[in-house]
């Protein structure tokens, strides 16, 4: 394993490639750029596909046609992007392809701007297209991490054939740090996929949709969604917990805010205040549960995000008014500084 | 379906069946619609090419919803209008695979238009049907990209206003501009003579895939005898007298090489 | 014997009346009959006429049509 430099953008680019990915289609938006130009110099020369589509619509839906195929597969963007790709999420979710799409997101609604932001937490968690579907979303919080966590995504999208989203902002994107990028996968270990649009020779054909137009049918196909999604919520929740053991205010945050907001619980720790921190890993499925047995025994969960509060909402339905949930946000690219999150941690401890 | 029990008499040969690589699923359409025309005309060259077993067709929105049922070989469901670039994912991630297309002028013309032409431009190796009813079928015979100057559809009451809503799309046209597009060529199926040279159309844009040739489109005039609202004779006098006067005949950009 | 004969799949059938249209020898008309769909099938109406030249084929929009062609080189006495 070798330690390299790497920014946010080429460290998820170079994990992809080593995850097996075969087809890569995108379209330029900042501040994802460097994922796309890293992908272009690389991924041809390591025999894959590298495409840079018309649109974000083409592009998706490019990845809907590789996906079919029965290869690894990725797009990338940021939010006003990813808007438009959500008619071929829907589409990819509704026919089980599996595929890892990379959101670093900024500043919106709108064509918003190009600063760090987490304003799209209800369009990844939630379902952004139409339909009862959901993606798993990963989200990292330091660049090592993003890389770990691509090649995670592959892995999830492959076993539930469920598309997967990496949830990360423009601060990751840019920021560098030492790497140790995992050995490539073999491709040997890739899971075989019986369902795969390889030619009808010597089988049955096999067909993609995400259409019936009988209630019963649609029907069918909705409860093997749901079937998986239960089984993922299950199996593949993630998160990290940080001096929760005795903490008496717990904060929640996620991504580049869950990094600050390890800074704010070291400096709350330094003053004496017994501060923790829940970082949710993945984002869907949410780590409801770990979040709900907290509560139990912190008098106040703080949630902190990048946005007007939208992880909040899955805080305060974890916590169930077990505790008090007081939200700390930013709005429109700007990141508080951890001094701001503390002031704000010391309004709500007693000592 | 049913099963044929004539007895057919010694000393005869059948010359005309069903295709193999057709299913034998009855074809959803209307009474009289050219699609099922079409639809058989690419099973023809699939057989003649013996590529079933290797051949992947994307089924667009719209009355072909269904395409994946009537044949023997894997199939998609596209999102609308984006069949070129599904197409463009299936094809680049195994070239070995041969893919096709089938859209109508809804879906190509109108809100797919961006991913046909880029599609086109890159000359991306797959093969596109594209049939040309002038009209939105399956939603209930609304004004199409394609719609005639002065055609009554259920969107445009009086006929076509061209100061309103502009003049038809001339798709073949457009893209024999471009550079990359190995072929590109419009074909008729309202006689039986038309029908023999959109049959060597449909053959020449697969077998051009299978040589890697890169983009070819045949555009194929249609009817829609529900929504022209005509018995399916008359509605195929249509096309000779009004929609052929406005989108002849002909390969528009052969490239051979 | 005609030297042509057409066997149109009753159930496939639509009525849409294209190969009656299209048949140059008017051996083709609707039989009166209806399929389980209600459709009015095509039939050979003068089937002596037919010389088995499968333009009825190429035109059904249903692919419900199969055509028989007697053998050339097939002695008369034979058949």
């Amino acid at each position: 394993m070798s330690r390299v430099l790497m920014r946010g953008n080429e460290a998820i680019a170079e994990a992809a490639i080593r995850a097996g990915l075969k087809c890569y289609f995108c379209y330029p938006i900042t501040p994802q750029g460097e994922l796309v130009e890293y992908m272009a110099r690389e991924l041809p020369k390591r025999g894959g596909v590298f495409l840079q589509a018309e649109s974000e619509v083409a592009a998706i839906n490019m990845v809907y046609g590789a996906a079919a195929a029965g290869v690894r597969t990725m797009t990338s963007s940021s939010s006003p992007g990813i808007s438009l790709k959500q008619e071929g999420i829907s589409y990819l979710a509704g026919s089980r392809l599996p595929c890892v799409i990379v959101n670093m997101m900024r500043g919106g609604p709108g064509l918003g701007n190009i600063a760090p932001a987490q304003g799209d937490y209800f369009q990844a968690t939630k379902g952004g297209g139409h339909g009862d579907y959901r993606l798993i979303v990963l989200a990292p919080s330091t660049v090592p991490e993003a890389a770990q966590l691509v090649m995670l995504a592959f892995d999830l999208a492959d076993k539930y054939r469920v598309p997967a989203m990496i949830l990360g902002d423009g601060m990751l994107g840019q920021m560098m740090e030492p790497v140790e990028l995992p050995p490539p996968v073999d491709p040997s270990s890739i899971p075989e996929k019986p369902w795969a649009l390889t030619g009808a020779e010597g089988r049955e054909p096999n067909v993609i949709l995400s259409f019936d137009l009988s209630p019963q049918g649609l029907r069918e196909m909705n409860r093997v969604l749901q079937d998986t999604y239960r089984e993922i919520e299950r199996s593949e929740v993630r998160w990290e917990e940080v001096e929760t053991a005795d903490a008496e205010i717990v904060l929640v945050a996620y991504g580049t805010m869950g990094r600050i907001a390890k800074t704010v619980v070291e400096r709350a720790r330094e003053e004496g205040i017994k501060a923790g921190l829940l970082r949710p890993i993945t984002l869907w499925p949410f780590p409801y549960e770990p979040l709900r047995e907290l509560a139990e025994r912190v008098p106040t969960i703080l949630t902190v995000e990048l946005s007007a509060g939208q992880m909040w909402e899955d805080v305060r339905l974890a916590v169930e008014g077990r505790a008090k949930t007081p939200f700390y946000g930013e709005l429109g690219g700007v990141v508080p500084t951890p001094r701001e999150i503390l002031s704000e941690v010391k309004k709500h401890v007693s000592s | 379906m049913s099963q044929v029990s004539v007895e057919i008499p010694p000393g005869y040969q059948k010359v005309f069946g069903r295709p193999r690589a057709l299913s034998d699923a009855p074809y959803t359409y209307c009474p009289g619609c050219h699609h099922g025309i079409i639809g058989r005309l690419i099973a023809e060259a699939i057989d003649e090419l013996g590529i079933q077993g290797r051949t992947v067709g994307i089924a667009p929105v719209g009355c072909s919803v269904f395409l994946y049922r009537f044949y023997r070989c894997d199939f998609i469901q596209a999102a609308h209008g984006r069949a070129c670039a599904v197409a463009t994912g299936l094809k680049r991630a195994n070239p070995d695979l041969i893919v096709f297309s089938y859209q109508g002028d809804g879906d190509l013309a109108a809100i797919g238009t961006a991913e046909t032409v880029h599609a086109a431009a890159r000359g991306e190796n797959f093969t596109v049907i594209f049939v040309n009813n002038q009209i939105y079928g399956m939603t209930g015979g609304e004004m199409a990209p394609t719609t005639l100057p002065g055609q009554r559809t259920v969107t445009t009451p009086q006929g076509r206003d061209v100061a309103l809503t502009g003049y038809p799309l001339k798709i073949s046209e457009m893209l024999a501009q471009l550079d990359a597009p190995a072929y590109i060529t419009r074909q008729s199926v309202h006689d039986a003579r038309h029908v023999q040279l959109a049959r060597k159309a449909i053959l020449k844009a697969f077998r051009n895939q299978l040589e890697g040739k890169g983009f070819s489109l045949v555009e194929v005039l249609a009817t829609c005898p529900t929504n022209f609202r005509m018995p399916p004779v008359e509605a195929q006098k249509w096309v000779t007298e009004k929609a052929m006067q406005f989108f002849p005949l002909g390969d528009l950009k052969v490239r051979d090489e | 014997m005609p030297k042509g004969l057409v066997v149109i799949d009753r159930e496939r059938c639509k009525g849409c009346g294209l190969c009656i249209d299209a048949c140059p020898f008017g051996v083709l008309g609707f039989s009166g009959e209806y399929n389980s769909s209600g459709y009015n099938v095509a039939t050979m109406l003068h089937p002596e006429k037919c010389t088995g030249c499968a333009i009825c084929a190429q035109m059904c929009p249903d692919v419900a049509i199969e055509v028989y062609r007697q053998q050339p080189d097939q002695p008369k006495e034979a058949v």
